[in-house]
């Protein structure tokens, strides 16, 4: 099972994964089939991946680009001003 | 018209001649009927089905306009046609707006085209549906060609026009929801030209490098009539989209709008504020999820430990306690050890009985003693009287024995006159020649010895 490596790979994981991962762990948990040391170490890595799944919605920002084709063609992007539109 | 009359009575002076009826060349009659079809109609419209549609080398394109009954050439200069919101077609039932006029030259009526739409929803519907027929053939609008949006975009391509309320409401609802990074990417979304622009803006996204690159696109314009919203049904519109590496969600008109880019996208939101509802997830919802999660986690974790405790004590009570396991060893092993005593009891007396029994055969030392003394008397009395005897028998022997010795014996023979001489040593002589002079020999006689020197000379 990849809880008995978990620090190392949460980082990594997208908000999704780290979600479906987590539900997955809880879900192994209710059943109350895990052995006691696997539980206790599978409830610790389930609360690095909430913890990791709360960064991601924390560092939530709204900025807003605006692509300006240039003379040769050639898209860049510009800071939008929101507040006009 | 004054030119007309004027003209007509010109020739009423010429008339009396053959007839009233004024002469006239064939340019002026043409030129004349020319002038006389400008003038009278000026700017029509006219609504007919397109047929024999050929584009000159020129760029001009002559045509047909007909219907049920009659047919009218139209004619529809380069300049113009480029201009066109459509693109004419075989068939297409459309109506052209421009100005009736001749062609002298081959005696021609025709209708100068300035712009061409199609005739009625219907027939717009129909072209929608042979291409997108034609599409689907493709394979474009495959269900497997659907691509998974983004669960948890980090950067959302927009492509529609910068001053509709569309671009607005779908910042609106990214805000509200989860807000983050979103490039706009400004189109027109009407008219000539608008889906060449709308095409370069999802390929122009889908060639920004990694990294910047939005994770999904919207693409989508606010409500029209079906007009408005063709650009969304033209053919590299739809062919981008199709292409496109990155989600598509379209958002064009009203929800009861479907334009062609609806079929190709990967998902077709019914507004704009339903893209941006598709494309971002509620950050709020999401929260929440992982909050919930954690309390079940935490319930769950508690709920195990608990269980397993549960286990363990009724576990526990089944095992009994340790002092009843040890009762009943204890019993077994007095049990045993009485066992045991027993046995070892009767081994004893088993083997004493053994001993009595060996004791009985046993003679007293007392006994043996006297028993022994008996036999030593009985035996030395045997001795005793055999012992005479033997002494007897024996001095017998021995007398015997002694004489004849003595009758065998050198000594006799000495008693007879012989001498017998021995050296130094002892050892008899019996040569003369051994006998060596002034050493002393001894002569043994019959009754005594003698020394004897021999003297030479």
């Amino acid at each position: 099972m990849s809880d008995t490596s978990p620090a190392k790979d949460i980082s990594k994981l997208s908000f999704e994964e780290a979600l479906v991962e987590l539900e997955k762990i809880v879900k192994s948990l209710e059943s109350g089939e895990v052995e006691l040391e696997k539980s206790i170490a599978a409830y610790e890595h389930g609360i690095a991946l909430k913890a990791h799944c709360e960064d991601k919605l924390k560092s939530a920002q709204l900025k807003i680009e605006k692509i300006t084709v240039g003379s040769d063609g050639t898209p860049s992007t510009q800071p939008h001003d929101v507040s006009a539109s | 018209m004054t030119d007309d009359l004027f003209s007509i009575a010109d020739k009423e002076e010429k008339a009396p001649q053959k007839t009233n009826a004024p002469e006239m060349s064939v340019s002026e009659l043409a030129f004349s009927l020319k002038r006389t079809l400008e003038d009278t109609y000026g700017r029509v419209r006219i609504r007919g089905e397109l047929s024999r549609v050929k584009i000159h080398t020129s760029g001009h394109m002559y045509s047909d306009l007909k219907d049920d009954n009659a047919v009218i050439n139209i004619v529809c200069w380069r300049g113009q046609l480029a201009k066109l919101s459509i693109k004419p077609e075989e068939g297409l039932e459309v109506i052209c707006t421009g100005k009736v006029s001749s062609f002298p030259a081959r005696s021609n009526y025709q209708l100068i085209v300035e712009s061409m739409e199609l005739a009625g929803e219907g027939a717009l519907l129909k072209l929608l549906e042979e291409r997108k027929k034609k599409l689907a053939a493709e394979g474009l609008f495959d269900s497997d060609k659907k691509r998974p949006l983004p669960f948890l975009p980090q950067t959302i391509g927009v492509v529609t026009s910068e001053t509709g309320a569309v671009f607005h409401d779908i910042l609106h609802r990214i805000r509200e929801r989860f807000p983050m990074r979103v490039i706009l990417w400004p189109v027109p979304v009407q008219g000539k030209g608008a889906n060449e622009q709308i095409a370069k803006a999802i390929h122009g996204f889908n060639a920004m490098p990694d990294g910047t690159r939005p994770d999904v696109l919207i693409v989508g314009r606010g409500g029209g009539s079906l007009e408005d919203l063709m650009a969304f049904n033209e053919e590299d519109v739809v062919r981008a989209v199709a292409q496109s590496r990155i989600p598509v969600i379209s958002s064009v008109g009203h929800e009861t709008d479907t334009t062609l880019i609806d079929y190709v996208a990967d998902r077709r939101a019914p507004t704009p504020t339903g893209a941006a509802e598709m494309a971002v997830p509620e950050r709020m919802g999401l929260l929440q999820t992982t909050q919930d999660l954690e309390q079940r986690l935490l319930t769950a974790l508690r709920r195990t430990l608990a269980d397993l405790k549960n286990r363990f004590n009724a576990n526990i009570a089944k095992l009994g306690s340790p002092q009843s396991l040890l009762d009943a060893q204890g019993q077994k092993l007095d049990y045993l050890a009485d066992k045991t005593n027993n046995a070892l009891s009767a081994l004893i007396q088993k083997r004493r009985i053994q001993l009595v029994e060996s004791a009985g055969k046993l003679m007293h030392p007392r006994e043996r003693l006297a028993y022994g003394v008996q036999n030593v008397k009985a035996l030395n009395d045997r001795l005793i009287r055999l012992s005479g005897q033997l002494t007897e028998k024996e001095e017998n022997r021995l007398q015997n024995a002694g004489r004849l010795l003595e009758t065998l014996s050198f000594k006799s023979t000495l008693k007879r006159g012989f001498i017998v001489m021995r050296d130094a040593s002892g050892t008899p002589v019996t040569e003369a020649d051994s006998v060596v002079s002034d050493t002393p020999y001894t002569l043994e006689f019959k009754d005594e010895k003698r020394i004897l020197v021999q003297k030479d000379g």
